[in-house]
């Protein structure tokens, strides 16, 4: 149950989205690149790395809804998983297979199986609910082209109803040469690889053996063998257009340095996204890593990593490795709405039109928040100072600070430099507030979670939990509630630039921040 | 002797079902078990048990010492 799936393939001509002209796109594509963070890097100021210069504009097209691959987009858009492939072809040692595949979903958690039928009615009940839902995705529990069957099968029960919905995939790539031609066939355009390693000494470590040809491989022969095999169908898929990103999971101690080797032979073979994903080992998920006390990074060494990957290209900083069963917008999960016996009784009547009103509506919220933080980025213009530093903002999405301090399940990071502001990650952290009771643990793990933040930015706040927050040197920041993320992030600081400048307060930086072990499975 | 799935450590993941040749391994009560009748413990077909090799869970896939030695038909 390595790896699992991630949603994608547009059905063509059947975008949602028509009639974008050049300027708007590329003025998306500015913000979902993080536009502005040219910075000391001497790179184009829009898209860093490999952003539109690089990429096509076929490219983008089917990147900038895809709520996984666009930054942006994420805060709008929302997919699904299903879990219909449950077998593996190989282990990995950060993997308990009585759990759900841990390279996308989060370890130690157990998605419902479904038959490719009660998937499709799954994903099209979901559709119909919530018209926000644009991407289906196959997660495992298992690898889906471990289990080509279920998986094309239910690609193409959903795509005879809802050619609409975008389908993707992702994978350990042990197979993927056998099935390149069959995922070109059902129009998936995004699929996505798991690679750890290029080199199979280091794959040794991560992985104690493969199923292949009827043949059981260990060490190093079967990390050589995978790792020929996923740059291979990466190749493939590569050149025919379909688009890949890949995951990597950092291990500290045995491939942290690696992975930057790893970004490069990704790179170079036509990836077009590298997410590098933090180990989360913890002795009760019983895997091997976690029974072995291999540790996971911290916040502060998986952002130096992802930063030393990004003038390759572009990182995917959002990935919150949620459940394989999910359903919502990323981080947020509607999977209790939509359990096996209440969709069977569910009577579904797919409404494409609708559901194209819909994302209409959502375009324009879109274009509305990035005007306003154009805006207010020109006001910053001119500013000059070496200072960057990272806020935490407590939302909802539609890019707002809209959701109160207690009931932020996570919160998204922002990089604040003169170049603007920067999502560069979200935190993981548990509810502060259960019921209306703020307890005092909690507290301080939210504290822990956002430790090198300056500010935390929330709609609402309460007076003991505001006063800690200051006392642990986060500036809680409520005077934004309900306004844009950037725009807001702009004004702090540029009152916090000038608060320096006049001597009023002055700049220290902030520690590091711990990354939150174990699975997110409370419903939303 | 044919194999035998031991029922409590199986996962239910469905890995070795597909891949054995006699299609002797099916779905029971949640958990996969195999038809000792059918099971040929790939004698004839591979090097080795597949759903043995397949199998997430070391020692879940087992020889049943209730179970003559399977041979090979002449
Ligand atoms: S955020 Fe990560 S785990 Fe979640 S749907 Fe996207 S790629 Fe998959
Ligand atoms: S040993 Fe071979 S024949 Fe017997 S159940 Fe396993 S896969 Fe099937
Ligand atoms: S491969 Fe092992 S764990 Fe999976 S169903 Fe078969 S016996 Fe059970």
């Amino acid at each position: 149950m390595d790896a699992t799936t991630e949603h994608v393939g547009d059905a063509v001509g059947t975008n949602v989205e028509t009639n974008i002209d050049m300027d708007d796109l590329m003025q998306k594509m500015a913000e979902h690149k993080g536009c502005g963070t040219s910075g000391s890097s001497g790179k184009a100021s829009c898209g860093s790395g490999a952003g539109q210069n690089d990429l096509p504009t076929e490219i983008w097209e089917k990147v900038k809804n895809h709520p996984c691959y666009s930054e942006e987009a994420h805060h709008h858009y929302a997919r699904m998983h299903v879990a219909v492939a449950p077998a593996c072809n190989i282990q990995c040692n950060y993997c308990n297979r009585k759990y759900d595949c841990a390279n996308e979903s989060r370890p130690g958690v157990v998605s419902e199986k479904l038959t490719p039928e009660q998937a499709a009615k799954k994903v099209l009940a979901v559709a119909s609910t919530i018209p926000q839902m644009t991407v289906l995705g196959i997660a495992g529990p298992g690898d889906p082209l471990a289990n080509p069957e279920k998986t094309f099968k239910t690609f193409e029960l959903i795509s005879k109803t809802a050619p609409d919905i975008k389908l993707c995939l992702s994978t350990n790539g042990l197979t993927l040469p056998d099935h390149v031609d069959t995922i070109a066939r059902y129009n998936v355009d995004h699929v996505t690889i798991t690679i750890n390693m290029v080199d199979p000494e280091v794959g040794a470590k991560i992985y104690p053996w493969i199923f292949w040809k009827h043949k059981r491989y260990t060490g190093y022969e079967a990390a050589k063998i995978l790792t020929d095999r996923q740059l291979q169908g990466l190749e493939m898929l590569t050149e025919r257009g379909i688009l890949c990103k890949i995951n990597s999971v950092m291990i500290p101690g045995i491939n942290d340095q690696h992975l930057v080797e790893v970004n490069k032979a990704v790179k170079s073979r036509g990836a077009f996204l590298h997410n590098i994903m933090p180990l989360i080992s913890a002795p009760e998920h019983g895997t091997v890593f976690g029974l072995n006390g291999q540790r996971g990074p911290s916040a502060q060494e998986l952002k130096a990593l992802q930063d030393s990957c990004e003038g390759e290209m572009n990182m995917m900083r959002h990935c919150r490795q949620c459940r394989a069963d999910a359903v919502g917008l990323l981080g947020e999960d509607r999977s209790a709405e939509f359990t096996t016996d209440k969709i069977m009784a569910m009577d579904v009547n797919y409404d494409m039109e609708g559901r194209k009103a819909y994302q209409a509506m959502v375009e324009e919220e879109r274009v509305a928040k990035v005007a306003a933080k154009q805006e207010e980025l020109e006001t910053l213009a001119g500013a000059q100072s070496d200072i960057k530093l990272l806020v935490a903002v407590a939302t909802k999405g539609s890019g707002l600070i809209n959701e109160h301090f207690g009931h932020a399940k996570e919160f998204q990071v922002y990089e604040l430099s003169t170049a603007g502001a920067k999502f560069v990650g979200h935190r993981r952290v548990d509810l502060y507030c259960q019921g209306g009771f703020g307890d005092e643990d909690s507290l301080e793990t939210v504290i822990r979670a956002i430790n090198d933040c300056h500010a935390v930015f929330v709609a609402k706040v309460g007076g003991c939990p505001k006063a800690d927050l200051a006392k642990a040197g986060i500036d809680p920041v409520d005077q934004y509630a309900h306004e844009f993320i950037e725009k807001s992030a702009i004004t702090w600081f540029k009152d916090y630039l000038d608060k320096v400048k006049s001597g009023e307060i002055e700049h220290v930086a902030r520690g590091d921040a711990a990354i939150r072990q174990g699975a997110l499975i409370s419903a939303a | 002797m044919t194999l035998k799935i031991i029922a409590s450590q199986c996962t239910s993941c469905s890995a070795c079902e597909p891949e054995c040749p006699n299609v002797a391994i099916s779905e029971k009560n949640g958990t996969f078990v195999i038809d000792p009748k059918k099971c040929t413990e790939c004698l004839g077909h591979f090097d080795e048990p597949q759903c043995a090799a397949v199998c997430p869970v070391d020692n879940t896939c087992v020889i049943d010492p209730a179970f003559p030695r399977y041979q090979v038909p002449a």
